[in-house]
């Protein structure tokens, strides 16, 4: 593609500073979101795909954390940039969502003065076209009777209403780019289901590219077009989506994929991976991964860089040899 | 024939509403036999009344009409000395790990906190269990000198599982015991309880909102919406044809790791949520969000039938709406 991405991350690193010294959550993260492309990254708790997200709108404590690298978005470093630049992209150019709406929405304003507020933060509009707005953005992620949701406070809604009104927030501004950090798994599966749908909707009507946080697999494999795999604080993976179920090329991806209790038949073992994710302490020199690995070598204990293979980059000096299955089942695999 | 080791018979449980004006239907007339050594899950979305049906049958909230008998006996029925003794072989673990151990209390002594209140033994004998079970659950002794927050959610859900094996359970009752947890970690907890079973012949009920873990490891498997089954039977025919709109929207909501070209073209997507408790629709209960209703389902409420051997359902239209008629001879699979 010669078109520029919308977002384009190289090199970012975040260290929490503790006790006089600091340690790295995440390194040398590189990945680039095309405008309207829908990206997922997928890991599991403390790979540092939240605080990837968070950093993007500097978000993280400037206090004890440092973030180095950077991340283009259209001329812009977000990565130090000013507060004062920073708040016109936040809400108006990059949005962002988060798993709990009970926790991201403030329980003593109406849903509609938390959207006014977003609203005329970035417009020149007076309360009533404020609020014609606001309805206007209730209506348009499915809640009924927006009017009143308008004037209802957080607790009077459901889970799934509330993760609309705060859609409805994040996508009021019409924004370039949306991090959704796990929208949907604090919600039951037909309510995902509609929200997964209202997203998928929504990022086609206005453009929007979404930046898709979770450790659902599923959830990923609906949505997105592209997923990121993230361990320790790496990018380990970075392939097309129906690519890397197909056949995922590094070895912690296809352990996430061998792990979903479908692929095995009712009562059997389910494949798990062995042992835990290094602390952040003692992170390995080498490939991150390999005490875990089923297919470590000696040469694993160097430092793994990450390189590309036909549509995958993989950071995995094996890649080209070892032949890993995904998330077919051996029927539908053959098949 | 072995007799169910759990019988609940026409369960109702109810509970005021804070204002005391109305009654919460949580559970509302549900019957179900579960045989020694099954595995009987149970499905449903949050409010659907699985947690309440849960609690029931270890005796921790009290029927409000209706009966759950544990190994025949009705708990209710016995003096409560005797319902003390006995209820140990019915225990129950929660979804949230860190709730349920308490922050002050090191491994080993939530371990043995059960032994120490039915007072089993001398204390060294109870350690010496705690100890046993502990290492059962696939942690080293060092743990044992720990306390909860030292300790990842995977760890902690295992010391939940240590401690009501000390009292050696015939049946227990997991309510989302894997739903906090990472998609690796949740595989390894469920071999471990897979791997208990076999070792100790327990039964479980597993409660859950994930249908691949409920279908991964149950035999049978009801699933609930409103306080009440919509449907019932053999987990892999529930799973390949379901009887019940109700079950079959579950099942296609459900998100898979398929690339695009091998996932099911169409999806159901049900409008709108779950009503509340306090005044379900008339008639079925599911009908508000069903594809398919029609006037019957709003005036009538569908009978909870055998429509084949083993599989139980409450729809006017079952198999019909679900594309999989009910041929009365081919599901012969047996229930246990």
């Amino acid at each position: 593609m010669s078109d520029a991405p919308l977002l384009d991350v190289r090199g970012l690193g975040i260290s929490f500073l503790i006790g006089g010294g600091s340690v790295h959550a995440t390194q040398d993260v590189s990945f680039a979101v095309q405008p309207g492309e829908r990206v997922g990254i997928v890991g599991e708790s403390g790979c540092g795909k939240t605080i990837t997200g968070l950093s993007l709108l500097g978000l993280l404590p400037a206090a004890t954390t440092r973030v180095v690298g950077q991340a283009m978005f259209e001329g812009e470093n977000l990565v130090g940039l000013p507060l004062s630049r920073m708040r016109h992209v936040r809400g108006r150019k990059i949005s962002m969502i988060f798993q709990e709406p009970m926790s991201a929405l403030d329980p003593v304003f109406t849903i509609g003065q938390q959207i006014g507020e977003t609203i005329r933060t970035h417009f020149k509009v007076d309360k009533k076209q404020a609020r014609e707005r606001a309805i206007e953005a209730l209506a348009s992620v499915g809640i009924p009777s927006p009017a009143r949701v308008h004037d209802s406070y957080p607790h009077q809604l459901s889970g799934g209403m509330r993760q609309r009104a705060m859609i409805a927030i994040a996508l009021v501004c019409e924004p370039r780019l949306l991090i959704a950090d796990e929208p949907t798994t604090a919600l039951d599966v037909t309510i995902q289901a509609q929200i997964i749908d209202l997203l998928l909707d929504l990022s086609a009507r206005q453009g929007t590219a979404l930046l898709f946080i979770t450790h659902d697999l599923g959830v990923i494999a609906e949505t997105c077009t592209r997923m990121i795999t993230m361990y320790a604080g790496q990018v380990v993976e970075d392939a097309p989506v129906d690519s890397a179920l197909v056949r995922p090329r590094h070895p912690y991806t296809s352990g996430l994929l061998r792990s979903l209790p479908r692929l095995s038949a009712r009562g059997a073992m389910l494949p798990s991976i062995a042992g835990r994710v290094p602390t952040l302490r003692d992170m390995p020199t080498g490939c991150r991964f390999a005490e875990r690995c089923a297919h470590r070598q000696e040469a694993c204990a160097a430092p793994q860089a990450i390189e590309q293979e036909g549509a995958h980059q993989v950071r995995c000096w094996r890649q080209g040899e070892l032949v890993l299955p995904g998330a077919l089942t051996d029927r539908e695999a053959a098949a | 024939m072995t007799a169910p080791i759990v019988s609940v018979d026409e369960l109702r449980i109810r509970f005021p509403t804070q204002d005391r004006r109305e009654t919460v239907k949580a559970v509302d007339g549900v019957s179900f036999d579960v045989m020694p050594g099954e595995t009987f899950g149970i499905i449903g979305e949050s409010g659907s009344g699985k947690s309440t049906l849960g609690r029931a049958v270890v005796c921790l909230l009290k029927p409000t009409e209706g009966q759950v008998r544990l190994g025949g006996i009705d708990p209710y029925s016995l003096p409560s000395a005797e319902l003390r003794r006995r209820r140990r072989a019915f225990q129950i673990i929660f979804q949230d790990p860190n709730a349920a151990l308490n922050p002050r209390m090191s491994v080993i002594d939530s371990i043995r906190e059960p032994l120490d209140i039915i007072g089993e033994g001398s204390r060294d004998s109870r350690t010496r269990i705690a100890r046993e079970m502990l290492e059962r659950v696939g942690l080293r002794p060092e743990f044992g000198q720990r306390y909860p927050h030292e300790l990842s959610g995977g760890q902690k859900q295992r010391i939940n599982i240590a401690r009501v094996l000390t009292v050696r359970p015939s049946v227990i009752v997991c309510d989302e015991v894997v739903a906090a947890l990472d998609v690796s970690i949740r595989a390894d907890i469920l071999n471990l309880f897979a791997e208990l079973q076999r070792e100790f012949g327990l039964t479980y009920l597993f409660i859950t909102h994930d249908l691949g873990v409920v279908s991964h490891v149950s035999s049978r498997i009801a699933v609930m919406y409103l306080g009440k089954f919509m449907e019932m039977g053999p987990a892999d025919e529930i799973a390949e044809r379901p009887l019940h709109p109700y079950t079959q929207a579950l099942l296609s909501a459900e998100p898979i790791p398929l690339p695009s070209s091998m996932r099911a073209t169409r999806r159901i997507i049900l409008q709108g949520e779950i009503p509340s408790p306090t005044n379900p629709p008339s008639g079925c209960r599911f009908r508000t969000r069903c594809p398919h209703a029609q006037a019957v389902c709003a005036s009538e409420m569908p009978a909870w039938r055998e429509a084949a051997p083993g599989r139980f359902v409450a729809c006017h239209f079952a198999g019909e709406a679900t594309g999989h008629p009910i041929d009365p001879t081919t599901t012969q699979e047996a229930t246990a």
